[in-house]
């Protein structure tokens, strides 16, 4: 199949627009004989399932969690961007377009990046119509701060609490649509599998997780609004349940999954402890504005600190290493994340860092604590320190912090074209299921702004421009052979799960592979080491479907039997996540492959041949997947390769 | 450490539950009370037993999934806190700790120490919203909020929706998450023109749910892992007798 973004012509400022009066419209009356599917009930999927209601479509909404309120994008803390250029600071939809397509290291589509850019500032008009409680001045007026390291101040924030609150605005939304009966809210239901007939997406199978029931449910169209994919790493700051499940049933049924590499790195995550650690927690990137970053020198002082023979402040000055400040002398600790996170894993390799487990770097507050008072800090950033203090049980105001990277978020996911739409018609996938706006590099407060744009202000145009070429007869029931066999085959994957009867847990599983993909997928990676672990995940995978044990049955709510068809699709996925890895020859943002740096160390790119999108296509079990390639097209931006010196 | 755990097992909702008891040898004081959970999943798969199950997610505070009442607490000993955030060190060396659900006639348990919550859900959708559809939104700037006003929004906002108040007080009301969300619209200039429908709807809601009536005792905000004040009860008290003085809409 061809590859077509759809990228509408026309100059960058114009495309959205005129698109926009190009499509086709769903006359008002006729809205309600149209059904929607949305899967997922975070920023994207509550903010599109509210959308498309308020539209006058019927629509029915998915969630696996007792509440749609407590899909992941809760746990956001940062913020959200918007080209508001409320503080007079130079800011413009132009300038975050730039630094967005800039920060995703010249990887993403310029035609979707400036269109998010330019909806941004309707998020915001939303959000406080909404009644969002974002900080504000004395004034009365909205505040902004710099995040991740921008120029400008354009992040909007609540607190520690902005995904939270903003997915709140969107939770509210969707409760008043269920309360006008426009949205079915279908709870602790699980969707696993697409249903493609003649060509287009016409419902989906789920499974309830309380009484283990298959369940077909048909519709028009279909928006998958599942999240992204970092769990297959098993320890990541996603939460438990995030899976990819959705998304990888989708691409088996004929949806490509791009970039499936670009994963993104946290640098200031709280250090693995032990082995029976569950998740990882993420400490604000903010913390790296007065925080100072540094390992011991020499390794006797780091292995004394492991060994808890020596504490950090036994270090005197001169003994220790402030490894960002000394590589690069003018962004310091400010470096992007990625750089950050390469860095901490660098010094660590050498036997440097500290912790029992060797893997963690202090974060140092003792000279910005002398220079502005404890009081000062405390202001800034008390949450965190008593957040930070509960899970480790130590004092940053007293011993410096210990960080680590961890894996955070997921730019990779099902291709869309400019209307969403995936490689499937009637199929779409928004927010970070989607791969579209990122490139190889999130820019932190931009996700939350994809996920509400994606589900406010894009999708409810481009699906109706779907939907009034189809018609509204054109839907399959449920009682169509095609969801007959999609529930047949689910049922038969859960007995087979359940009658292994094997010896180790899918929990055991999980981490074995998540262990894999840290080593030889994660913050660097090389060919001999992507290769060593596309066999090792081979193996894993059968040695699973021999010996994993799943109690219970499928008629009852089993949370073990929903972990380990998690894991299978993890289990498929992480092979194609080194498959892409190894094919992209080069380095850019998330992706740092050792053979392709600058003398620096630094990522390179390499533009003349690698400046697409990959979108994998699945062609069978255990059958390589298929490329194609999707040439990014760069008219309005010079690429040129990042430098922090 | 060693603890012994009895923890509430329950089939279905249909089933009679009862504590039963585990030992665990090998746990160490920085593991979170969930991963203690985990840990016993795991052996427990091993003999052949069925997991116990119990809702939990984010596991960092904020999705308002886990809800454990742990010795007599609502998420256990640690004040301002979730289940998940709790961990082991704040326990002692061959402790033994009792772990039940949330008790609460509008919290039927589904399955060990998992529990119906969506009565909270339904309260929200009753009226818990500012009614403005996609698009047609003023300039976000266009109503200045004073900032007073915007952080007293917030801190009703931050409920995480997790139950704690309920299953911490004696007659399982429901009053704190309730007022928490009246609070947190109406004191917002945004949030006036549905005022008083808002307070009357919500509470008709609560108690058609089986939530017990407030006596005003304080349990939910000491258990209450965001500290949610009962300046927010005494909030919606207001709204409430406001709302039956001027509403035309005078039954429930
Ligand atoms: S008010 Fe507090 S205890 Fe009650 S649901 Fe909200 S966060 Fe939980
Ligand atoms: S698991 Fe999310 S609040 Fe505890």
């Amino acid at each position: 199949m061809e590859l077509d973004s759809k990228i509408p012509e026309g100059p960058l400022a114009e495309k959205w627009s005129r698109h926009k009066f190009g499509l086709k419209l769903v006359n008002p009356a006729n809205k309600r004989k149209y059904d929607i599917i949305v899967v997922g009930t975070g920023l994207a999927g509550a903010s599109a399932a509210a959308s498309l209601a308020e539209l006058g479509y019927n629509v029915k909404a998915f969630t696996f969690h007792d509440s749609a309120r407590r899909a992941h994008s809760i746990a956001a803390q940062g913020g959200i961007n918007a080209a508001k250029n409320y503080q007079n600071d130079g800011d413009s939809v132009f300038r975050l377009f730039y630094d967005t397509i800039k920060g995703g290291d010249y990887r993403a589509r310029e035609g979707n990046v400036y269109r998010l850019a330019e909806v941004s500032v309707n998020i915001i008009d939303q959000c406080v119509a909404q009644g969002v409680p974002f900080a504000r001045e004395y004034g009365g007026l909205l505040a902004n701060r710099s995040f991740g390291g921008a120029q400008v101040s354009r992040t909007f924030y609540a607190r520690g609490q902005t995904g939270q609150q903003l997915l709140l605005g969107a939770y509210h939304a969707l409760s008043r649509q269920v309360a006008n009966g426009k949205v079915k809210l279908i709870t602790r239901t699980e969707m696993l599998d697409v249903i493609v007939v003649d060509g287009k997406a016409r419902g989906i199978v789920t499974r309830n997780l309380l009484t283990g029931a298959i369940e077909s449910h048909s519709a028009h169209a279909v928006l998958l609004c599942t999240g992204g994919y970092g769990n297959v790493f098993y320890l990541s700051t996603n939460a438990m349940n995030s899976n990819v499940t959705a998304a990888w049933r989708a691409h088996k049924k004929g949806a490509y999954f791009s970039n499936p590499c670009y994963t993104q790195i946290h640098p200031t995550c709280i250090p693995v402890k032990g082995d029976y650690q569950s998740k990882l927690t993420l400490m604000s990137e903010s913390l790296r504005n007065d925080g100072r970053v540094w390992v011991p020198k020499n390794q006797q002082d780091a292995e004394k600190i492991r060994k808890g023979q020596m504490k950090a402040n036994d270090i005197p000055e001169d003994a220790r290493d402030y490894f960002l400040e000394r590589r690069y002398p003018s962004f310091g600790n400010l470096v992007p994340r990625d750089v950050a996170s390469r860095n901490a894993k660098y010094v660590c390799d050498e036997g440097r860092g500290v912790a029992p487990t060797g893997l963690a770097v202090y974060l140092d507050f003792a000279d910005a604590i002398k220079r502005d008072g404890r009081k000062t800090i405390e202001a800034k950033y008390g949450n965190l320190f008593e957040m930070y203090e509960k899970i480790v049980g130590d004092n940053p105001y007293e011993t410096p912090m210990m960080i680590y990277p961890a894996v955070h978020y997921t730019m990779g996911g099902l291709w869309v074209d400019y209307n969403l739409m995936t490689s499937v018609p009637g199929l779409y996938a928004l927010g970070e299921a989607n791969f579209s706006d990122h490139g190889a590099n999130r820019l932190g407060a931009s996700a939350l702004m994809q996920g509400l744009a994606d589900g406010y202000f894009v999708i409810p145009y481009t699906v109706g421009d779907y939907l009034a070429t189809i018609g509204p007869g054109d839907k399959v029931a449920v009682d169509h052979p095609a969801f007959k066999e999609a529930e047949q085959r689910v049922h038969d994957m859960n007995n087979r799960l359940l009658s292994i009867k094997g010896s180790k847990t899918v929990d055991e599983y999980h981490k074995a592979l998540g262990h894999i993909m840290w080593d030889y997928c994660g913050m660097s990676r090389n060919a001999e080491g992507l290769k060593k672990a596309k066999k090792m995940i081979q193996d894993l995978r059968a040695e699973f479907w021999q010996n994993v044990r799943v109690l219970g049955t499928n008629e009852e709510m089993n949370q073990s039997l929903e972990h380990a068809g998690r894991v299978a699709d993890f289990l498929e996925l992480g092979e194609l996540m080194v498959d892409d890895a190894l094919h992209r020859e080069e380095s850019c943002g998330g992706h740092f492959r050792e053979e392709y740096q600058t003398e620096e160390g630094e990522a390179l790119r390499d533009d003349a041949n690698f400046t697409y999108v990959a979108a994998w296509e699945y062609t069978g079990d255990n059958k390589p997947e298929v490329l194609h390639k999707e040439e990014l097209v760069f008219e309005n931006v010079k690429l040129t390769q990042r430098s922090y010196k | 450490m060693k603890i012994t755990l009895k923890v509430w097992r329950q089939k279905n909702s249909n089933t009679p539950g009862k504590l039963v008891e585990y030992q665990l040898d090998n746990i160490s004081p920085d593991m979170s009370f969930l991963e203690m959970f985990d840990v016993l999943n795991g052996e427990l798969t091993k003999k052949g037993e069925e997991i116990i199950a119990f809702d939990h997610d984010c596991r960092e505070g904020i999705c308002g999934s886990c809800s454990m009442y742990i010795n007599g607490r609502a998420h256990g000993p640690q004040t301002g806190s979730t289940t998940c955030q709790l961990h082991m060190r704040s326990f002692n060396d061959g402790d033994t700790i009792i772990v039940e659900p949330w008790r609460a006639r509008a919290f039927p348990v589904i399955k060990d120490l998992m529990v119906d919550r969506t009565a909270f859900d339904r309260v929200a959708q009753a009226g818990g919203y500012i009614s403005v559809n996609t698009g047609s939104a003023p300039d976000a700037n266009e109503i200045p909020v004073p900032r007073e006003i915007a952080d007293t929004a917030m801190d009703a906002a931050q409920c995480i929706a997790c139950g704690a108040c309920v299953a911490a007080c004696k007659n399982a009301s429901a009053m704190l998450y309730v007022a928490a969300k009246v609070s947190h619209f109406a004191v917002l200039p945004q949030g006036q023109a549905e005022r008083t429908m808002r307070a009357e709807r919500m509470v008709a809601q609560m108690d058609a749910e089986g939530f017990g009536a407030c006596s005003f005792t304080g349990a939910c905000s000491v258990e209450c892992p965001k500290s949610i004040s009962l300046d927010h009860i005494a909030r919606l008290n207001r709204e409430y007798l406001g709302a039956k003085l001027t509403s035309n809409n005078l039954q429930g």
